[in-house]
């Protein structure tokens, strides 16, 4: 049994489904934080209960995400235990501060957020969800400080055949942080937009809850398309990058197979993934080259003198990360993208100038684009990652020196199997409850006593 | 002391926090479905852990990546080759934390009632594996020369392991209705005693025989120091005195008590092991220890300015929670929070 293939297989579906998550926690807390300010600020009642409906949507996308993230933390060192040797000097690094930093912080305050509505003062208790939202957004920093080095390794020197640190700094201040960190943000507040808008605009359509779900909608669509255009340029940011640091991933993600100067770009092209023969290739002249040197001129290296040229560096072997794969998630990723922000000019104009009423078939629409946020955030993460290929710590440790030695094909086969059923079933019932409060408003996410609670009846022996 | 040390020392505190705190929760979430009878009953129980487990599970994430920051191949051995079991744990785990969060979420008496089972399996399944896992880091596994793990799933239940696994169980379901002891009231409160009451005896006995057939099984004989001979005896002397304070009625002590035992179990094992990591069972040689599983020195002194600073403010700010949520929670059903 093929460990490698499926250890492969094991970590992309769990780090998939772990950020299909991810996104709407980093956004949605920020959101609910806000409507809570609000709350204190003004002491409305319709503020708390925004903050207590979209905080509700928020835990229970938040309990699957924190869960589904303890997988990440083992699974280095379970599948991956030669990578873990190579680099956990560095890589180790951020993890720990990850969990000190920002997990405490996180599950500490959350838990008095839940709880302590009535117990603490309201200044306090919003203090919490703040907390909160400075932990998740912490913790995104150091998950993409980790993941910078594998893409670009900088502050190392190889010792003993293992990575060891040498400038921490460097580290910290990786160039990938600086467009991964603020695209990464600006994704999960457009996937709390886009979620917002959906949810708000099934409820306006039913003219349900009409005054609390248009503050929901300006809010979505104001933050939804200065986040969509903030997603666009720190995404073209990073594809300029790739020029000099990962010109193989641009290669493979533009289907450009020879070197060109100036650049064109792909309009569509079909070729055998395997013998890399293409069979059909409409190109816009100059177009490539533009995105990245804003100008019609400049050089873009092809797949093939690339595979040479790192046969030559680093041996024979297949460099070329799976063109189909990073082809179609880009070009997926940027449509997403541009859709998004459509829609969310399109959402801002209505709630500018009261329009609701003349475009029902828009708001019917808008639950449906919710799907759209989650399908750039993956192909966006698929293209990340899948075009590191063959490289696990970028030109420095490659897929099979990673893998676990002392694992069996067997022990993986039985987790993968036991994750995919598992996370199979938690899906189902997220989605369901999802469903369930987003459709029935408000009230019920109030209701469900959500009022505290442990009411303080006699104080524990022993204090 | 040396870096090296100092870090041992961190992770056997961060795992000695862990099982201290989530022992009490995992107890808890044992106890469920026998002291809960009915819904609100069991909401209670919850709610009694509800503001805190999450943030009690955060201290084994820190010790996984504390390890895997300071012990980089203590990290790569361990948990590649304990796979099976640590991947029961996380699919406990997993099943567990959603289980708090979705279990009241829906009225259907069916939907409870599966949740509140996989709050019991995802908290048994952790308090049984990782002292299997423990145990078999003082007791020696086969780790050949190249620092892997090549003695399959089956080798780890092996006697000792299973009695480390009973003795720390019931520890924990000790330690958990302790604690539900001085946070319910009423039935509950009476039922929770109940526990104390019936459960101490066999715990010290099992106790007693763990602690005892770890100096038979593992090396600790041939290396005998201060502690690994303290920490015992002060655990010994803590679950005695639990017995004590249960005489006397004063379950707030009794808690006390428990947290020290369970802290010092744990510190026995981490005692047993010092200075190595993982024991090999084939060549000594071949052990892991502080400095051949260690990370480089820059990063371990990085590492330790990072903790000096920020595990005590956890401390800070965890034991504030613990503040405000200090009273019993009532089994009123209108005060519950969901």
């Amino acid at each position: 049994m093929n460990v490698l293939l499926l250890a492969r297989l094991q970590f992309a579906i769990t780090i998939i489904y772990h950020f299909f998550f991810v996104p709407l926690t980093l956004g949605l807390s920020l959101m609910v934080a806000v409507f809570e300010s609000i709350y204190v600020a003004t002491g409305k009642e319709k503020y708390k209960r925004l903050t207590k409906f979209w905080g509700k949507l928020f835990l229970i996308n938040f309990a699957i995400g924190v869960v589904t993230g303890i997988v990440q933390e083992f699974q280095f060192g379970m599948s991956w235990s030669e990578y873990s040797r190579f680099v956990g000097d560095i890589f180790g690094v951020p993890l720990a501060i990850e969990a000190l930093l920002a997990f405490f912080l996180e599950s500490t305050f959350l838990g008095i957020w839940i709880f302590g509505w009535e117990r603490i003062s309201k200044g306090l208790h919003l203090a919490t969800i703040w907390l909160v939202v400075v932990g998740s957004y912490i913790s995104a920093m150091w998950i993409l400080i980790a993941n910078a080095f594998m893409q670009h390794p900088v502050g190392y020197t190889i010792e003993d055949g293992r990575a060891v640190l040498t400038d921490f700094y460097a580290v910290i201040t990786n160039y990938p942080i600086y467009s991964h960190f603020p695209h990464v943000l600006s994704a999960g507040l457009v996937t709390a937009s886009f979620f917002m808008l959906g949810v708000s605009a099934y409820h306006l359509l039913k003219h349900n809850e009409t005054e609390i779900f248009r503050i929901s909608f300006r809010l979505a669509s104001a933050v939804g398309l200065v986040a969509t255009i903030a997603v666009g340029l720190f995404g073209h940011t990073q594809g300029q990058e790739l020029l000099d640091t990962q010109p193989m991933k641009l290669a493979s993600l533009e289907a450009l197979y020879d070197t060109e100067n100036p650049a064109s770009l792909s309009i569509l092209t079909i070729g055998n993934p395997v013998t890399h023969e293409v069979l059909l290739d409409w190109r816009v002249p100059g177009l490539l080259s533009f995105m990245e040197y804003n100008r019609f001129t400049g050089e873009v290296q092809g797949i093939l003198p690339l595979q040479q040229l790192y046969e030559q560096k680093y041996g024979p072997g297949d460099y070329v990360p799976p063109p189909y794969i990073l082809y179609w998630s880009f070009r997926t990723m940027v449509g997403a993208g541009l859709l998004m922000i459509l829609i969310s000019l399109v959402a801002l104009i209505i709630e500018l100038k009261n329009l609701y009423a003349k475009v029902p078939w828009f708001l019917k629409l808008l639950p449906f684009a919710v799907a759209l946020p989650y399908i750039a955030n993956t192909t966006g993460w698929i293209l990340t990652e899948v075009g590191r290929f063959p490289w696990v710590v970028y030109e420095l440790l490659k897929l099979p020196a990673s893998v676990s030695v002392a694992l069996g094909g067997g022990e993986i086969l039985t987790s993968l199997i036991g994750f995919i059923l598992v996370y199979g079933l938690l899906i189902t019932a997220t989605v369901y409850l999802m469903f369930k409060f987003a459709k029935a408003g408000p009230t019920l996410a109030s209701e469900s006593p959500a009022e505290f609670n442990p009411s303080l009846v006699t104080p524990p022996e022993g204090q | 002391m040396t870096l090296n040390t100092l870090w041992f020392i961190f992770i056997a505190v961060l795992y000695t926090g862990f099982f201290v705190l989530e022992g009490f929760d995992f107890g808890v979430g044992i106890l469920l479905p026998f002291l809960g009878k009915t819904d609100t009953q069991r909401r209670t129980i919850i709610n009694t852990i509800g503001p805190h487990w999450d943030g009690n599970e955060v201290w084994l994430i820190a010790a996984g990546g504390a390890t895997f920051a300071a012990f980089p191949n203590w990290y790569a051995t361990l948990f590649s080759g304990f796979y099976l079991p640590l991947f029961l744990v996380l699919i406990g785990l997993i099943v567990r934390g959603v289980a708090f969060e979705f279990r009241s979420k829906d009225e259907n008496p069916l939907w409870r009632s599966v949740w509140d089972w996989c709050i019991f399996a995802g908290s048994l399944l952790p308090a049984i594996l990782l002292p299997i896992a423990f145990s078999n880091l003082v007791r020696g596994v086969p780790i050949n020369a190249d620092m892997q793990y090549i003695g399959g799933f089956f080798n780890l239940l092996n006697p000792f392991a299973l009695l480390a696994a009973l003795a720390v169980t019931l520890l924990m379901i000790f330690h958990g209705a302790a604690f539900l002891s001085i946070k319910t009231e009423g039935e509950l409160e009476k039922r929770a005693k109940a526990v104390v009451r019936s459960t101490w005896l066999l715990v010290v006995l099992i106790l007693v025989i763990f602690i005892i057939t770890s100096f038979i099984v593992a090396d600790v004989r041939q290396r005998l120091s201060v502690l690994p001979i303290l920490f015992p005896i002060l655990g010994a002397l803590a679950i005695l005195a639990s017995g004590y304070f249960l005489r006397k009625d004063q379950y707030g002590r009794v808690f006390l008590m428990t947290c020290l035992t369970v802290a010092f179990v744990v510190l026995t094992i981490f005692a047993f092991l010092y200075p190595r990591v993982m024991v090999s069972s084939l060549n000594p040689l071949w052990s892991l220890n502080i400095e051949n599983a260690a990370s480089s020195f820059t990063t371990l002194r990085l590492m330790t300015i990072v903790t000096l600073i920020f595990l005590p403010l956890v401390l800070l700010y965890q034991g504030w929670t613990y503040w405000v949520f200090r009273k019993r929670v009532s089994g009123d059903e209108k005060k519950l929070t969901y």
